[in-house]
Formats: C-alpha cells, structure tokens, sequence
C-alpha cells in the first residue's frame, strides 16, 4: 500500500504550523498549535489503514472495505482532543484573569538564575570598561592597580 | 474466574470516581468510596500479584473480542508487582490529604473536585499497567495526564496556573509524538497488540525500527523526565498541594519508566538504544543532582533529586542484562515509596514551619522529633545509607554494571556512586539548615521568642502523620523483604527479556 501524496503533504504542513504555533508565548496560540498538531496526527493514523468502502459487513466485500481500526483510533484522540482544547482555553481564560494577559511565564526561580547568569555575563565586559579607565588614571598616577577599587571610589 | 480480577483495578476507581462525582456535596461519603476503592484495589493488587506469581500472566478479552482484534488487559507479574505498589501509595496518600482536608477546611483543594479526579488517576496509572495493547496504553497516558492537569492547578491561583501551563504545553507535546509514533506503528505492522507487535516489528527494516523505537522512546522520554527533557519537572510539580506533588512525583514518572521498560523489552529487544539510554542515564543522574544542589527550597530540591534517580533506573534498563533489569525494577519499587513519603514528609515541614524555603526553616528537630525521624529515615533511604532498600537498590545496579563490563557501564557506576553522594549531600543540607539548627527567631537575636512559639503550637493532624509514618515504614521494611523482592524482579527480568510468557500468555497458539 502506497500512502496518498495529498494526504502526506497535507499532514507535512498541519506539523508545521502546529509547530510553529506552539513555539508562541501566548496560551491561545499554543492552543491552536495542539489543534492543528492533533489533526495532523489524525490524518496520519488515517493514512496508515486501507483505503475503500465503508466496512460495514454486507455493503462490500472484505477485500475492499477501508480498514476500521484508524476510524476508531481518530474518534478517540478526537474526543480527547476536544477535551483538552476546553481545559486549555479555561486555563488561558483563568490566566487572562489572574494577571490580564494568557502568555506562558517563565518559572521564578528559572528567572532568577538567569538573572545571576546575566550579571555574571556582564562581569567581564564591565571590567574590560574598567580596564580603560583604569589605564587612564594609571596615565594620570591616580589610584593604579585595581580595576575595581577605581570603580568604587572615583577620584576626587 | 481468576482473570475476572484483572479489569477491577481499572473498573473500580472509574465507578468511585463517578459515586464521588455524584456525592459532591457529602465530603463525609465521599472520603468512604475513596477509601473502600482504594482499599480494594490494593486488596485485588496483591492478589493478582500472587495469581501472577503461582500460574503465570492473566489475559482478559475486553467485551470478548478475541485478541488482535479487540483489546487486551495483561496482568503479568511485572504489572502486578507495580499495581501493589501504587495501590499503596495511591492509598496512603489518599489517606493523608483526607487529613489535610479535614485539618484545613475547603481553602486552597476544592475536595468536591479532589476525589474523582484522584480515583481518574489511579484508573489511568493502573490502565497504563495493565494495558496490552499500544493505544490502550496511550489512552491510559490520557487519562492519567487529564486528571493530573485538573489536580496541578486545584484552586486556579495565579502560581499554579503559571506551573501548570509548562506542565501542561510539555504533556500536550509527548502525548502528540506518542500517538505520532503509533500512528506509524500501525501503518508499519497493521497492529497494536503488544504481544503480536514483538513478533511483527522483529522483520521490519533495521532504520524504520530505530525510527519507531526512537519516537516512542521520546515520548516516553519526556513523561519519565529523562535528561534533556526533564525540564519541566521541577518548575510545575512543587508548586502543587502536598499530596499532590507526592503522588505524581512517585507514580507518574515511573509510569513512563515502566513504558520504557515494556516497550524497550517486548517491542525492541537486542538493546540497540542500550548506548543511548547509558548516556542519557548518566546525564540524567549528574545533571538532576546538580541541580538539587543549587536548590534553596525543599520541594524543589526533592523535584531534581526526582529528575537525578530516574537515571538509576535507566541505568538498569540500558544494560539490558538480567541483572541489570532486576535492579532497575527494584528501584522503581524502592524510590515509588521514597520519593513519596519525601514529599509527604515535606508536606508536614510546611505545615510546621511555615514554609518550605530553607532559609526560613529551622530547629524542628527540637520542635517536632516525630518530624524529624519522618523526613532523616526515607531521606537516608534516598541517598542510599545501608541498610535501606536505596543502599541495596543502588547496590544491585552497580553489581549489574560491573557485570556487565562495558566501559559506558563502568562510567554509569562511578557516575551512580557520584550521584549517590550528592544526594547525601542535598539531602544532609536540608537536614542540617531545616531540623538542626538553631530555629530562626533564636539565629536573629531571640526577640522574645514569639517568632519561633508559633511553630510549636501547630499540630499536625494526626492522619497525615500516620499515613507518613506508614510509608516510612513500609519503606524501611523493603530492607526485610530485600530477598524476596530481588527474587520477584529477577523473575520479572527474565520473564521480559525472553518475551515468550507475555505473548504466549495473549495467543496460546501462537501470534498470528
């Protein structure tokens, strides 16, 4: 069995915009990302079984019904699909709420160590900045040697 | 007749959830259901656990639909032995909230709500378990996941929502790769019968195996917070109620260990990804203990020594060696109990001390020595002190990579022992800033004594500190049953990686 070329593409490009949604800060958009990523893989399982009538026994025979199980499957990743979709929407609504925007924060202590990263980064390039002044007053024999006193106590 | 017992532990809660859900307004009855269907399912647990043992793994038919066709629930002994284990835990933490909840009134855990979606869960873990068929298993997945996003944000306050909204992004991408990679599972092999696709999945080509083995690997990757996808772990779980954060950090991880452990055993064999899941098994040891390290909150600290022993039991599995398997098994066994009665433990030092933020804590020891005992005992048993079941579990583990010889085993148990003394270290520090020191009022001066009075009014309900006491207990009594349970998981162990009871068990005839 060779899978449908529409079916393929089609399902290529609900990934990518899936994707691309879910990588967006606000909750609304994340949510429409899972909906078409959901959708997405429900093509895909479809994809998997055999194309033909509709399997019903009696309609057609057993060589050319459309195989039954990938149906079963996508009704209920639908329906679990569905139930994630409301339970998102109430979160984004409850965060719309609480703080008047639905956009996903990072966590505080995450914060906080990037904080410190940050000011660590910054670290060298603030002594390079002191290194210059420092030559300068070296220059004008005030306060030689520590980048970081010259920082603290400027020179009268 | 004996397999009638196999769809109760799935069936029952189902049923309670749907009793509490229709009880909301009489907490009093609702605590009763809860506690019978736990109860029993422990009950039932054990007893599987034993029919499992004496005459091999029970099938059920679900509706009577013979095996490819319909779905199949599979108790075999490794099931049976996890189903005991989070009837357990899944009971003494039921028990304990029903203290916090009677303790606290309705304030912040909305208890209407709490029962069903509790009992949801434990369907959902012991569908996982039990499930033999891949998209039963997803579905167990669903189920689990569903009502864990309903018990991480109870209450809806803005730091809750904020921790589960990474929570819930993160499960919503997994669960997607995972249905993904069964979607491809079965336009590959035309089935999703576990024990029919260890047959067919054996004569695919080499690359689409790797491909299929890869997804569901990933999927499950980031469910059982294995390193580089551990990261949402310690942001969303602290942030929940006590018993809340306990029972998913002891159960819901170790769903996705067990995951791994089926699927890799029944649906990969010859451990091709055996090098892969060392790495990511030291990575995930070294970088999650690291991390506790840093920690300056308990929770939090216990969420990364969570992420750091997930790595022992990937360890276990990536060596694919009996041994090797046996003690993994018995790990996830061992850290179940701890890392739950950690959390629970954790849960008291709150409600004792206000807070669970380092710095703010101090001389409980001397306050509450029942406390205590609570947290040092399992706390020790984490960091492997002999002669807990963390000693004998790692034990067993670092045996099983020398066994085996390799030279990625022998960086896995030197990086193990590395981790193992970290954790002593983290847990230590907890110990020596929150129980041992002086208490904080008396460290900034002593005015007058009334800062630190406060804590020694509080009394903790006495439920939560039985159902504490009972885990710690039950964790320490590993130890005695040490030897059995090494017997069990080595059983276990063999029974996987030889793969012909569990398909035997589903078609006596042979797969078709």
């Amino acid at each position: 069995m060779t899978p449908n070329l529409t079916y393929v593409v089609t399902v290529g490009v609900l990934f990518a915009a899936g994707v691309t949604l879910l990588l967006e800060r606000s909750l609304t958009r994340i949510l429409l990302g899972v909906i078409l990523l959901g959708n997405g893989v429900n093509l895909l399982i479809l994809t998997g079984g055999n194309a033909g009538a509709a399997p019903i026994a009696g309609l057609a025979g057993q060589e050319r019904m459309s195989d039954p199980l990938p149906q079963a499957m996508i009704l209920t990743a639908i329906v679990i699909t569905l139930g994630m979709t409301a339970f998102l929407l109430a979160m984004a609504s409850r965060t719309w709420l609480l703080t008047g925007h639905d956009e996903v924060q990072d966590d505080v202590e995450d914060r906080r160590i990037v904080r410190l990263a940050e000011q660590d980064a910054d670290l060298p390039d603030d002594v390079d900045a002191l290194d210059d002044i420092n030559d300068l007053n070296s220059l004008n024999g005030v306060n030689g040697g520590d980048p970081r006193r010259t920082h603290v106590t400027e020179p009268p | 007749m004996m397999t009638a017992l196999v769809p109760l532990p799935v069936v029952m809660p189902l049923l309670g959830a749907a009793l509490t859900l229709m009880l909301a307004r009489r907490p009093n009855a609702q605590r009763v259901v809860s506690l019978t269907v736990l109860g029993a399912g422990l009950l039932v647990a054990a007893a599987l656990l034993v029919l499992t043992s004496l005459h091999g793994p029970l099938v059920v038919e679900v509706g009577g639909w013979t095996a490819p066709l319909g779905i199949v629930l599979v108790a075999d002994k490794f099931a049976a032995l996890m189903l005991v284990v989070s009837a357990a835990v899944t009971l003494a933490v039921l028990v304990y909230s029903i203290g916090q909840g009677l303790a606290d009134g309705d304030e912040e855990t909305p208890l209407s709500v709490y029962h069903p979606t509790y009992l949801v869960l434990t369907a959902g873990v012991t569908t996982a378990f039990l499930s033999g068929d891949l998209f039963n298993l997803y579905v167990g997945f669903e189920i689990l996941l569903v009502s864990s996003y309903v018990l991480l944000t109870l209450g809806g306050t803005e730091n809750r929502i904020r921790a589960g909204t990474t929570y819930v992004v993160v499960s919503l991408l997994s669960s997607i790769i995972f249905l993904t990679a069964i979607g491809l599972v079965y336009a590959a092999t035309g089935t999703l019968n576990l024990a029919q696709l260890a047959g067919r999945l054996d004569v695919l080509p080499e690359n689409l195996r790797l491909m299929l083995q890869g997804m569901l690997l990933l999927a499950f990757g980031v469910k059982a917070a294995i390193f580089p996808l551990s990261a949402w772990l310690p942001d969303s779980y602290p942030t929940a109620p006590a018993p809340v954060t306990a029972v998913f950090a002891g159960l819901l991880t170790k769903v996705g260990v067990y995951a791994i452990i089926r699927t890799e055993t029944l649906l990969f064999p010859g451990g091709r990804t055996g090098g892969l899941l060392l790495a990511a098994a030291l990575l995930t040891m070294l970088v999650g203990i690291l991390g506790a390290i840093a920690q300056s909150d308990i929770k939090r600290l216990l969420s990364f020594t969570l992420v750091s022993h997930i790595g022992y039991m990937l360890f276990g599995v990536g060596l694919t060696t009996v041994l090797g398997l046996a003690a993994a098994i018995f790990y996830v066994v061992h850290h179940i109990l701890i890392q739950t009665t950690l959390f629970l433990a954790v849960g008291l030092v709150e409600r004792h001390g206000g807070s669970t933020v380092l710095d703010r804590l101090g001389g409980l020891a001397r306050v509450s020595p029942l406390l205590g005992v609570l947290f040092l005992v399992p706390a020790l048993n984490l960091a492997g002190i002999p002669p807990f079941s963390g000693f004998l579990g790692k034990t067993g583990l670092l045996q099983a990579g020398a066994a085996q010889g390799h030279p990625m085993a022998w960086a896995l148990v030197a990086g193990g022992l590395l981790t193992s003394l970290l954790t002593l270290y983290a847990v230590a520090r907890v110990w020596n800033l929150a129980f041992w020191r002086a208490p904080r009022a008396e460290r900034e001066g002593g005015d007058g004594g009334d800062g630190g009075g406060r804590s020694s009014v509080v009394t903790l309900p006495s439920l939560m500190v039985t159902s504490t006491a009972a885990l710690v207990v039950l964790g320490v009594g590993l130890t005695a049953v040490a030897g059995p349970l090494f017997d069990l998981s080595g059983a276990i162990a063999g029974d996987l990686l030889d793969r012909v009871p569990y398909v035997r068990a589903v078609f006596p005839g042979g797969a078709p």
